[in-house]
């Protein structure tokens, strides 16, 4: 067992994948030669040369076509965008051809491709480069999106993501790359898509996340757990397919629940949380679920802005409190 | 994943008749696991008029009888389950807590609920505008517990935001029923001591005679009897009666005199509308139509089913028909609406002997024939004393709606008619 950063943990996944696998190629913007403007694929280039670690021109529709044909003839690219923003100037192929393929022309080919990329903000990148629209991925059927917090996970899903038919959305978070976390050596577990993981359990309320504020919503639970506050923490890990019935049994245990994202409050991931909630756990519940949200603005660049701006620990805090008292509880 | 699916129904207390409040379980006609068809008799209920059987509207299996035989409850309440399997399990068990015919559940403050403000992560509980009758708020969990604790939600007072019920709050109480059973359970009525010297023990009564007794006392309070008595001649109704039965006898129709009274009763009241009407709030209401009542005595009491629109009735369809209902009445099995809407009564008590009496007015109706025996007596005839078939009449009145000049003119036209007994049917 040894403890690494998340950033660590999938480039060594990366790594290994392409050591198991020959068809597993990297394309990207800088992955090569700069070597990731986020580091994941350090040394990379290095060790399996340009053919499998191809950097790209700035033209990301151009590069993630390009990886939508490769798949379907065989190989299975991981193309790197640099921020989940970039991916709008790719998201006809996303949508349209990668998402599509499969059942467009009767599954005569699928579309073994992974797109990793990190969401986030709070990194004073501005409003075009510091959104999560990681929702819009998740709308779309034909497209897997997964949403790893920690770095065991990080791994075990892009084993999952690299070595699964589909075409997978993999959402990394700027504020993750360097959390650090235990990961099992020589691990080559592969976790199963479309499973959330109760990552704390609890009996007083429900605390459901997924990539940075799954972390945040462990670290709120912690903290609670000195006033006595006993929450269990969700972590969806995967946004689609959705894992409801994990959700909403835990709900069931716990009777409220409070939901965190980092993407925009109206119409986001929260909002689907909710309903099925209410669909799956209507009479179990004792309060209404609460969603903790980014303001609904465009990123501000100033840096007490911006930080206003995100979902807080304390903002969590808040809502956990609120809805507690609501149900009886003597707490905050 | 959905909630658990559950087909369950729930069968609940219905009202029978516009006076109904609670019913009770007269007898269940099937049992936990039997299958039910939709118009299958499920139980029978004993309103406040009636004996009467309810029957299912959906197939399934009956899975819970939530109230015993011989129990009260109030219309509305759960009084059993339908499931999909004769082994599903019901999860509700609140029988005998009064579930309201559910409530219109008030739109507006559940649109206004469901509209949180989507800007703020805190959202601050919006003021709901309400709109009608207060609801209580509740969790949808405490809404759940209560049921399964049978515990009236209504009563229990909510801790949460606004006053909503949450689970701590129907826990407690739970808990509070749990350490004083005996006060929440009302103590058994005391015997009453019938410790005089006469030896009395106390008969159960029903419903249906407890509405007999509040009716005559009220009709008796209430309305200011008055009685006018005539003897008839019968000898011509009586020999009418027999050519009747003669015309009748290949169809096997028969008819009574009393059918044959019933229907000069509607005949002549088409004459005196005035005597067609009843006395209610302050206002004289005259009825268009003439519904003839028939005392009926039955095991429980006495009931009165309506022929509605006699007057419009051949006399061989009310002979019918009254036998028909007053079968139903001996059996309990008389619907609501077939003891409605009557506007006349006539009670006979002649097949027992009773030369004559003087009956209590069926409210809202303004009069009552009461008819006694045919009976052989001597009678003054043209100066001659003679052996004549007769049979004593008497009216009560309702003196509010007619006076005594009206009943007497309608009593005498009845009289005519009946001694020339063509005229009953012409």
């Amino acid at each position: 067992m040894s403890v690494i950063t998340y950033r660590q943990a999938l480039r060594d996944t990366l790594r290994a994948e392409m050591h198991r696998d020959e068809n597993v190629f990297l394309l990207g913007e800088e992955i090569g030669v700069f070597e990731g403007s986020y580091k994941i694929t350090e040394g990379l280039l290095k060790e399996f040369g340009e053919r499998r670690v191809r950097d790209t021109p700035i033209a990301e529709e151009g590069f993630v076509g390009a990886a939508v044909g490769a798949a379907m003839l065989g190989l299975r690219p991981v193309v790197e965008l640099m921020t989940i923003n970039f991916s709008l100037i790719a998201i006809d192929q996303i949508i349209n051809h990668a998402a599509k393929i499969y059942g467009m022309f009767g599954g005569q080919t699928s579309v073994p491709m992974v797109i990793r990329t990190p969401g986030g903000g709070g990194q004073q990148l501005g409003a075009t480069h510091s959104q999560n629209i990681e929702l819009f991925y998740s709308f779309i059927p034909g497209l897997k999106v997964l949403a790893p917090s920690t770095p065991a996970e990080a791994a075990s899903m892009l084993r999952a993501a690299i070595r699964d038919d589909d075409p997978v959305l993999f959402l990394e978070n700027l504020g993750l790359y360097n959390t650090k976390g235990e990961v099992p050596d020589g691990d080559d577990t592969v976790a199963e898509i479309g499973r959330a993981a109760v990552t704390r359990e609890g009996t007083d309320i429900t605390l459901i996340g997924y990539s940075r504020m799954a972390m945040v919503a462990s670290q709120v639970a912690e903290k609670l757990a000195e006033e006595g506050i006993s929450v269990e923490v969700v972590d969806l890990r995967s946004l689609r397919p959705l894992d409801r019935e994990t959700i909403v049994e835990s709900v069931r245990k716990t009777g409220c629940a409070v939901v965190a994202e980092d993407d925009w409050l109206t119409y986001g991931i929260g909002a689907e949380i909710a309903a099925s909630i209410q669909e799956g756990a209507f009479d179990w519940l004792d309060a209404p679920v609460r969603r903790v949200a980014m303001a609904e603005v465009p990123m501000p660049y100033a840096k007490p802005l911006e930080t206003a701006a995100l979902p807080s620990p304390e903002s969590l805090i808040t809502a956990v409190h609120e809805t507690l008292r609501a149900v009886g509880r003597r707490v905050g | 994943m959905k909630g658990k699916n559950t087909t369950m129904t729930e069968i609940h207390m219905p009202r029978l008749s516009d006076t109904m409040e609670e019913g009770v379980i007269s007898s269940w006609q099937k049992q936990v696991g039997d299958k039910v068809s939709p118009g299958d008799v499920l139980v029978e209920i004993e309103t406040d008029k009636a004996v009467m059987e309810y029957e299912a509207y959906e197939e399934g299996f009956l899975v819970k009888q939530s109230v015993k035989e011989g129990d009260t409850v109030p219309i509305g309440a759960v009084i059993g389950v339908l499931g999909a399997s004769p082994d599903a399990a019901p999860e509700e068990s609140g029988g005998a807590a009064p579930a309201p015919a559910e409530p219109a559940e008030a739109p507006a403050a559940e649109a206004a609920e469901a509209a949180e403000p989507a800007e703020a992560p805190a959202p601050a509980e919006p003021a709901t505008a309400e709109a009608g009758a207060p609801r209580t708020r509740t969790s949808p969990l405490a809404r759940r517990l209560a049921k399964e604790y049978g515990l009236d939600i209504d009563q229990i007072e909510g801790s949460g935001p606004k006053g909503r019920v949450v689970r701590a709050d129907i826990e407690a109480a739970a808990k509070q029923r749990e350490t004083r059973p005996a006060a929440a359970q009302p103590a058994p009525a005391a015997q009453p001591a019938f410790d005089d010297g006469r030896d009395s023990e106390e008969v159960a009564i029903n419903n249906v005679r407890k509405v007999i007794a509040r009716r005559l006392v009220q009709s008796k309070q209430e309305v200011p009897h008055f009685y006018l008595r005539r003897t008839i001649d019968a000898e011509a109704l009586k020999a009418f009666r027999v050519q009747v039965n003669e015309q009748l006898a290949s169809t096997g129709g028969k008819v009574s005199v009393n059918d044959l009274i019933v229907k000069a009763v509607a005949t002549v009241l088409r004459r005196h509308p005035a005597v067609n009407s009843s006395w209610v709030d302050d206002k004289l209401l005259r009825h268009n139509r003439i519904n003839v009542g028939i005392a009926v005595a039955v095991d429980t009491g006495l009931v009165v089913p309506v022929l509605h629109d006699t007057d419009k009735t051949p006399l061989s369809e009310i002979a019918r028909r009254s036998r028909e209902l007053a079968g139903k009445a001996r059996d309990g099995k008389l619907k609501p609406q077939e003891m409605s809407g009557g506007t006349f009564s006539v009670s006979n008590l002649g097949m027992l002997g009773v030369d004559s009496f003087a009956a209590v007015i069926n409210p809202p109706e303004a009069a009552i024939l009461a008819v006694g025996a045919m009976r052989q007596v001597p009678v003054v005839r043209d100066g001659e004393i003679v052996a004549r078939h007769t049979i004593a009449l008497e009216l009560s009145v309702d003196h509010r709606a007619i006076d005594g000049a009206v009943g007497a003119e309608f009593l005498k036209d009845l009289a005519e008619v009946l001694e020339e007994p063509m005229r009953i049917i012409l």
